[in-house]
């Protein structure tokens, strides 16, 4: 039971349609027993026997079409009273108040924005437990879907249309999502996770994304540092600290503390981001990071770099 | 006991020399250049069962890249382009022109009529399906298939992203068959409105014509709506318009607006024959008249009504206003109590009875269990906040697939076995078809139900894979397995089609004590399909005939 996302609610949002869930699921599966019980019962019992005359020719029963017209009718309002009470609980009102984090859809990834402390991460959102934050969902490109199944509803993210969403935990953990809706070739690999931590742990982690990483150290990374200001890194990237401010592509600030690379699609190992710049098409196809032909050295001095951004 | 006999020269020709009535039609050009419903309708079954084999070929594709965790079997467009051809294969090209093969072939016998009102456009109609069918599949040769799903999505489908002539194919294809469906509904309602034989009126119709003849007011009224959106998109994607193009101006929504209201009626476009199959088979094999007739008739017009009013619960995740989503909810609900009354009336039909359990009834009983679960699970999608977690998982993909497999597809083979005898004049091989039964269950249950924790573990739909999660690689591996007892079912199918055709047990007119009009002619019919069309004087004209004494309309007036 513990792996069905959709029933181990972590938020309250999610806990009612769970709990609504299950008692409709409950139903169904009540209905569905009671026409197989009658199904299996009719096979059983009438199967042709042989020499046994025509059956009686029974036309119906307005009584008992009656009957079963009006139980679903019955239990559709019962389930109607709870589907309005649940999505009441669980979306947000319409411009309820400021948003708290602008999430944007990107062919393929996800974009974080905190607007009022101006983190900005990809893939992966921090909260902090128990606070009830906003969301508001664009799209840079097509419809994508933003989906957390242990937090609550998906919501699309649709060019000229933003939508709104609450984002709660009420446990510190993590905890997995992905886009929902076909997006294109690596619709696959546009994971994301959502980190709830503790209030003190989540200050921490805020501190530790506003700070501008320090100037790198060792020989290797500065000359990594060196090679992302001249090739094109900086026309699609941001990098705080640097000239490198573009939101084409994630933000690396501090892409070394982040779990996973390209939407969930490698672990973020120092060789699996040697892999990535080397040849992202084999980790990711078709994403949309361009291969520049970095010879070994210079990916080992990229690396370098950014593994010194924490 | 006079019959009625029809008017109109040459028949006494025909019928006299039905072998040089026939001979013609041997030929390939026989076949190309008939106007024959009959000829047409099995030319239907054939191309649908030719797609079925592609649109086969590339589930099975899917399913092993799916089979495991981090697959590279297939690339991410290949992936694409293959789930995309698949759902619009099985859409368009096998349950549309299947079901429109049954209906083309059986309506007419069913009312006694010698063909079609209008011919020539009933062959248009099929021409049009098969090449609009044909140019589709050309795409693989050309830039590559279309890759942006069955549903087309804007923006995702317009040139900004999918700048390959695919998309293109995809929507001349669509638009070609959309107007021989069109132009295939409109000769159903003037054939079923003009060509009853005189005793069948409306209230004595066939469930079978009944609900062809209601679904063709639906694809009337459902396809134009596809066409001009996918001509719209045709101008934003060869003209440079911008109707679906937000970024300069349109809207996405638009086209989901449009596309669905199209699209829920497509899904009952495509299970309202196989519910008029079901309502002709369970009673003939029950050897009793459909418990409550006019319930089942009434909520047939009840579902069509209903299903041009519940297009945004496919949109509950868009963000809608909440006074929106809970319109969509309450017709998406009502939706459920006239199929839950078909449901329950074909079980009481089986009261009573005595069952034969034939391979077709054998599959009509299972669509009552399968198309159930898949109804059932139907509802989640009607419950907005539950839709809001499922919608695009493989909980849906796990409903879907009950309602198009375990309801349409199971009612086609079990149509398969009931017509095949007067369509050919041979039985179909019930050993074979006992073996192609339980593989098919076996093998439908183990594909699809898996798919229904699929979706509430959180793995969304049309990824071209996914992460190594707990059960996630097992659970899919099951799945694929499944599709492969489904594919050694269908290959008994075919083989029982092939040796039973050639080697198959003589039919006669009426193999089944059936009592529909079809039964009343020779199998398969001659040209002109009746020498004397009998008397209809009820609902089941040949049990009338073979039971004067139990007659319906004595019995219901008895009652």
């Amino acid at each position: 039971m513990t792996a069905l996302d959709t029933l181990n609610a972590i938020s309250p949002q999610a806990d009612a349609i769970s709990r609504l869930f299950v008692g409709v699921l409950t139903v169904l599966g009540l209905i569905f027993a009671v026409v197989a019980v009658l199904v299996t019962f009719a096979v059983l019992r009438y199967r042709e026997k042989p020499g046994v005359q025509l059956p009686r020719q029974i036309y119906g029963s307005h009584r008992l079409e009656l009957t079963w017209t009006a139980i679903p009718i019955l239990l559709l309002v019962g389930i109607f009273v709870f589907t309005v009470k649940v999505m009441h609980a669980a979306r947000p009102p319409e411009d309820v108040r400021a948003p708290d984090i602008l999430v944007v859809g990107h062919q393929w990834w996800w974009e974080v924005n905190y607007l009022k402390s101006g983190i900005v991460t990809a893939n992966e959102l921090h909260i902090p437990v128990g606070q009830r934050l906003l969301i508001r969902l664009e799209s840079a490109d097509v419809i994508h879907d933003f989906w957390v199944p242990r937090l609550g509803p998906k919501l699309d993210a649709i060019p000229g249309h933003p939508g709104y969403l609450w984002l709660e935990a009420d446990q510190a953990g993590t905890y997995r999502g992905a886009c929902a809706e076909f997006c294109g070739a690596e619709h696959a690999w546009m994971r994301l996770e959502v980190i709830a931590q503790p209030q003190d742990e989540f200050a921490a982690w805020e501190q530790a994304q506003l700070a501008v990483p320090a100037a790198p150290t060792s020989a290797q990374a500065l000359a990594g540092m060196k090679l992302f200001a001249e090739r094109t890194c900086v026309n699609c990237h941001r990098l705080a600290g640097t000239s490198a401010d573009q939101r084409v592509g994630p933000d690396l600030t501090h892409l070394a503390d982040r779990r996973f690379l390209a939407g969930g699609a490698a672990l973020n190992t120092p060789s699996n981001l040697a892999q990535w710049l080397k040849d992202p098409n084999s980790i990711k196809p078709d994403s949309r990071m361009p291969n520049f032909q970095f010879s070994d050295a210079e990916v080992a001095a990229l690396v370098a770099y950014l593994e010194s951004t924490k | 006991m006079k019959g009625h006999e029809l008017t109109g020269g040459g028949i006494g020709a025909a019928v006299a020399d039905e072998h040089a009535a026939w001979a013609p039609h041997e030929s390939l050009l026989g076949w190309v250049a008939s106007v024959d419903h009959k000829q047409i309708g099995i030319m239907y079954m054939v191309a649908a069962m030719v797609f079925f084999a592609l649109g086969g070929i590339e589930a099975l594709l899917l399913r092993i890249q799916l089979a495991v965790p981090h697959n590279n079997f297939l690339s991410p467009e290949t992936f694409n382009e293959l789930f995309t051809m698949h759902g619009t294969t099985m859409i368009f090209l096998v349950a549309m022109p299947l079901l429109t093969g049954f209906t083309v072939y059986a309506v007419p016998l069913m009312i006694g009529a010698r063909d079609m009102a209008f011919p020539r456009l009933n062959a248009l109609s099929f021409w049009l399906q098969v090449f609009g069918g044909v140019m589709l599949y050309f795409s693989f040769f050309t830039h590559g298939a279309p890759n942006a799903g069955w549903f087309s999505y804007a923006p995702l489908s317009e040139n900004a992203y999918s700048f390959g002539s695919g998309q293109d194919y995809w929507i001349l294809s669509l638009l070609v068959m959309g107007i021989g469906t069109v132009a295939g509904a409109i000769n159903v309602i003037v054939t079923v409105a003009t060509l009853r034989v005189p005793g069948m009126t409306m209230r004595r119709l066939p469930l079978f014509v009944w609900m062809t003849f209601v679904n063709s007011f639906l694809m009337l009224m459902a396809l134009p709506v596809l066409n001009a959106a996918i001509v719209m998109l045709l101008i934003d994607r060869l003209l440079h318009a911008h109707f679906f193009t937000p970024a300069s101006g349109g809207s996405a929504l638009l086209w989901q607006h449009y596309f669905w209201g199209f699209g829920h009626p497509e899904v009952y476009i495509v299970i309202l024959p196989a519910f008029g199959i079901i309502s002709e088979i369970i009673p003939v094999f029950s050897r009793k008249p459909i418990f409550g007739h006019e319930f089942v008739a009434a909520s047939t017009v009840a579902i069509a009504f209903l299903s041009f009013a519940v297009w945004a619960h496919h949109m509950f995740a868009v963000g809608l206003s909440p006074v929106a989503n809970l319109f969509f909810a309450v017709t998406s609900m009502s939706i459920a109590v006239p199929t839950g009354v078909k449901i329950f009336n074909w079980t009481a039909t089986l009261y009573g009875g005595q069952l034969r359990f034939t391979t077709a009834m054998k599959f009509a009983v299972a669509f009552l269990l399968m198309f159930t679960v898949g109804g059932l699970s139907g509802v989640s999608f009607a419950v907005v906040p539950i839709d809001w977690q499922l919608t695009d998982t493989y909980y849906l993909v796990a409903h879907l697939h009950y309602v198009f497999f375990g309801g349409t597809v199971l009612a086609a083979f079990a149509g398969t076995y009931y017509w095949f005898p007067k369509l050919t004049g041979r039985i179909l091989s019930e050993r074979l078809g006992t073996w192609h039964f339980w593989l098919t269950i076996i093998g439908l249950n183990l594909t699809f139900f898996v798919q229904h924790l699929l979706g509430m573990m959180g793995m969304p739909r049309r990824v071209f894979t996914y992460p190594d999660l707990p059960y996630w690689g097992g659970l899919n591996m099951v799945s694929t397995i499944g599709a492969f007892v489904l594919l050694f079912a269908v290959a008994i199918f075919l083989w029982n089609l092939r040796v039973s055709f050639a080697h198959g047990e003589e039919a006669g007119d009426n193999p089944w004590d059936a009592w529909t009009l079809e039964w009343a002619t020779t199998s398969p019919p001659p040209v002109d399909n009746f020498t004397r069309v009998p008397p209809v004087r009820g609902r089941r004209p040949l049990w009338d005939l073979a039971h004067p004494e139990l007659a319906d309309e004595l019995q219901r007036k008895a009652q």
